[in-house]
């Protein structure tokens, strides 16, 4: 069947879709001038200021951050290392309590579904955590400060996980499992996992996504550079971005003087915090998607 | 016997789940329940030399200080002001792009334009704040040296100008949210019953009828939640909106300083423990009793929308 569609909806259609690609490029711009920021020759910049269309490109930037590497590098190893070691607990964590909240006929159920609901609605502020995890835990300065205090596993994801279990693992296949002698745990593996990928994918995209672009953590518990990741070495080099030559971060080029080209090499640095997210999007939007419009309105 | 054989039994079954359980309940323990009963703090002249526990007591007057300063107000007001402004230009930017993706019928180009809308919400406040100076700083942002020229403008500041602040931070959050917002709309439009449609059309209903009188009542419920939900939260403010996109800057606090920022500041700025936690106490009590009773009701509404 043909729809046949009214003048006024052909007209709606078509100014809908010219307006979408406008503002499609109105979004883009911003993204668009600190690629271009960073490819443009530094004599330029001091002359022009960020522009969209450049007097001269160079590519200084990015071979004075090859010159030093080792700050940048070391940066994306700490924030590579946070986010695998965080997502991977989280993933492990998250369904593990999922799965027993889950089940209709266990006992606790009830009592630990409302643990898990309350950290949503009240929380302490960040005084007592920041007390809690420098004074009991000694975290400051250390790389679990920047996995463990707010992220590793969150209310929102297991009652994501759990609502999953429930809707998508047929009752049936547990009892007949159960009926086979399989114990928990090898139900957990077997069954409930392997059924769930979609949405382990999904809230393993959005915890990624957390400790990739989470500096928080960094800003209330490491001063020590040498556990800087990639948004705290882009926090500080935006305040100063001396440090990135400076002896505290431990680069020397032996002694061939570098100039600085400091407004360029700015935005190199964001355009390399933000490469992986660039990269990765177009593969995962759908999880990250689907993980959104199904969080957002069902806790 | 028998009942220690069920209890047994039961046990048994019960177990395996507990200790499944067991980790990630001990997580919320330490990271979510231990620092609520923290609050106490707020009530206490803290001596680091003394710990928590025997710090003496103080009652209110942490907050009968917090209270007395200019401070405690102006940064209700602001994140009152900005969460409110957000809330309805926001709701009314996402629906309006939610509209107009909905007429992308071209599967290529719906997924491509939502991803185009939803990238700037998947990058951190620390490049959204290198974004925002590359724009606005004086020496070679974009806006200085590109626009203000071209307009016969004269050079400012803005990192010195408090009054320009609400509509820079709009225009952030507008670009980083909107898109987001947008596709849980677009969600909700793509489950309408497209013979809704067809019919207004035979009964001669053109586009705009269709929307004001088909879209917009069948989203209502979805509006009225998210709405609901946000000002629940409207005593919590995006603290990297607020501290890393205006670099910090002492002098826009008058317009920037929310809740979360002052919370920040005097904690690890000002070593104002006391001020600081009465601040977190405030926004937590005031936000739990919105969050509830916003829930209680989204309840009415729609029960299966409520959060508990």
């Amino acid at each position: 069947m043909k729809t046949l569609y009214s003048k006024s909806e052909k007209a709606f259609s078509s100014g809908a879709t010219m307006i979408l690609s406008a503002l499609a490029i109105i979004s883009l711009l911003p993204f668009l001038l600190i690629i271009i920021a960073s490819i443009t020759d530094e004599k330029s910049l001091i002359a022009n200021g960020y522009s969209f269309f450049p007097r001269g490109l160079s590519l200084d930037a990015y071979y004075y951050m090859i010159a030093q590497a080792r700050v940048v590098l070391r940066a994306y190893g700490v924030s590579i290392f946070v986010t695998v070691i965080g997502t991977a607990a989280s993933l492990i964590l998250t369904p593990m309590l999922a799965y027993p909240l889950s089940r209709p006929d266990f006992r606790f159920r009830g009592i630990l579904t409302f643990i898990v609901v309350f950290t949503l609605l009240f929380n302490g502020g960040v005084v007592p955590s920041y007390i809690m995890w420098t004074k009991v835990f000694q975290l400051k300065n250390t790389i679990w400060a920047l996995i463990i205090p707010n992220y590793l596993m969150s209310g929102f994801s297991v009652l994501l996980v759990k609502n999953y279990f429930e809707k998508n693992v047929p009752r049936d296949l547990i009892e007949a499992a159960q009926l086979d002698g399989a114990n928990e745990l090898t139900i957990f593996f077997r069954i409930m996992l392997p059924l769930s990928t979609p949405v382990l994918v999904t809230i393993g995209m959005l915890t990624g996504l957390v400790y990739w672009n989470d500096w928080i953590n960094g800003l209330y518990y490491i001063n020590d550079p040498s556990l800087y990741g990639i948004q705290q070495l882009l926090i500080r080099i935006l305040d100063n971005i001396q440090f990135l030559k400076s002896g505290a971060a431990g680069s020397v080029i032996g002694n061939i003087v570098v100039d600085l080209p400091g407004a360029s090499v700015r935005m190199a640095l964001a355009v390399i915090g933000i490469l992986p997210i660039l990269l990765i999007f177009p593969f995962l939007q759908k999880y990250i998607i689907r993980g959104m419009v199904v969080g957002a309105v069902k806790g | 016997m028998t009942f220690s054989r069920t209890a047994l039994g039961s046990l048994k079954k019960t177990l395996p789940l507990i200790l499944m359980a067991l980790p990630g309940l001990i997580y919320l323990v330490i990271n979510n329940y231990i620092p609520m009963s923290g609050i106490i703090i707020a009530f206490k002249k803290m001596d680091y030399s003394k710990g928590i526990l025997a710090s003496d007591w103080i009652g209110f007057d942490n907050f009968q200080f917090l209270f007395s300063t200019p401070d405690a107000w102006i940064m209700t007001r602001n994140t009152i002001l900005y969460n409110l402004a957000f809330i309805a230009i926001g709701t009314i930017c996402a629906l309006a792009l939610a509209l107009g993706m909905n007429e992308i019928k071209e599967r290529f180009f719906a997924k491509y334009f939502q991803g185009v809308f939803l990238l700037p919400n998947l990058i951190s406040m620390v490049v959204i704040s290198y974004v925002a100076f590359a724009f606005l700083n004086t020496d070679t942002g974009f806006i200085n040296r590109t626009v203000l020229p071209t307009l016969g403008l004269s050079e400012t500041n803005y990192y010195t100008r408090a009054q320009d602040w609400p509509i820079i931070l709009l225009i952030v959050y507008l670009w980083k949210n909107t898109g987001y917002a947008s596709i849980i709309y677009l969600a909700s439009m793509s489950g309408i019953d497209p013979t809704l449609y067809e019919v207004a059309r035979i009964d001669g209903a053109n586009k705009w009828d269709q929307i004001r009188l088909i879209t917009l009542p069948l989203l209502r419920p979805t509006i009225v939640i998210l709405t609901m939900l946000a000002v629940g939260r409207i005593m919590f403010s995006d603290f990297g909106l607020f501290y890393q996109v205006t670099m910090n800057s002492g002098a826009l606090y008058s317009t920037t300083q929310t809740i979360d920022t002052y919370v920040y500041r005097g904690l690890m700025q000002l070593g104002n423990i006391g001020m600081s936690s009465a601040a977190g106490v405030y926004q937590s009590l005031v936000g739990f009793v919105l969050v509830l009773t916003t829930n209680y009701l989204v309840k009415k509404i729609s029960p299966e929308d409520a959060l508990f």
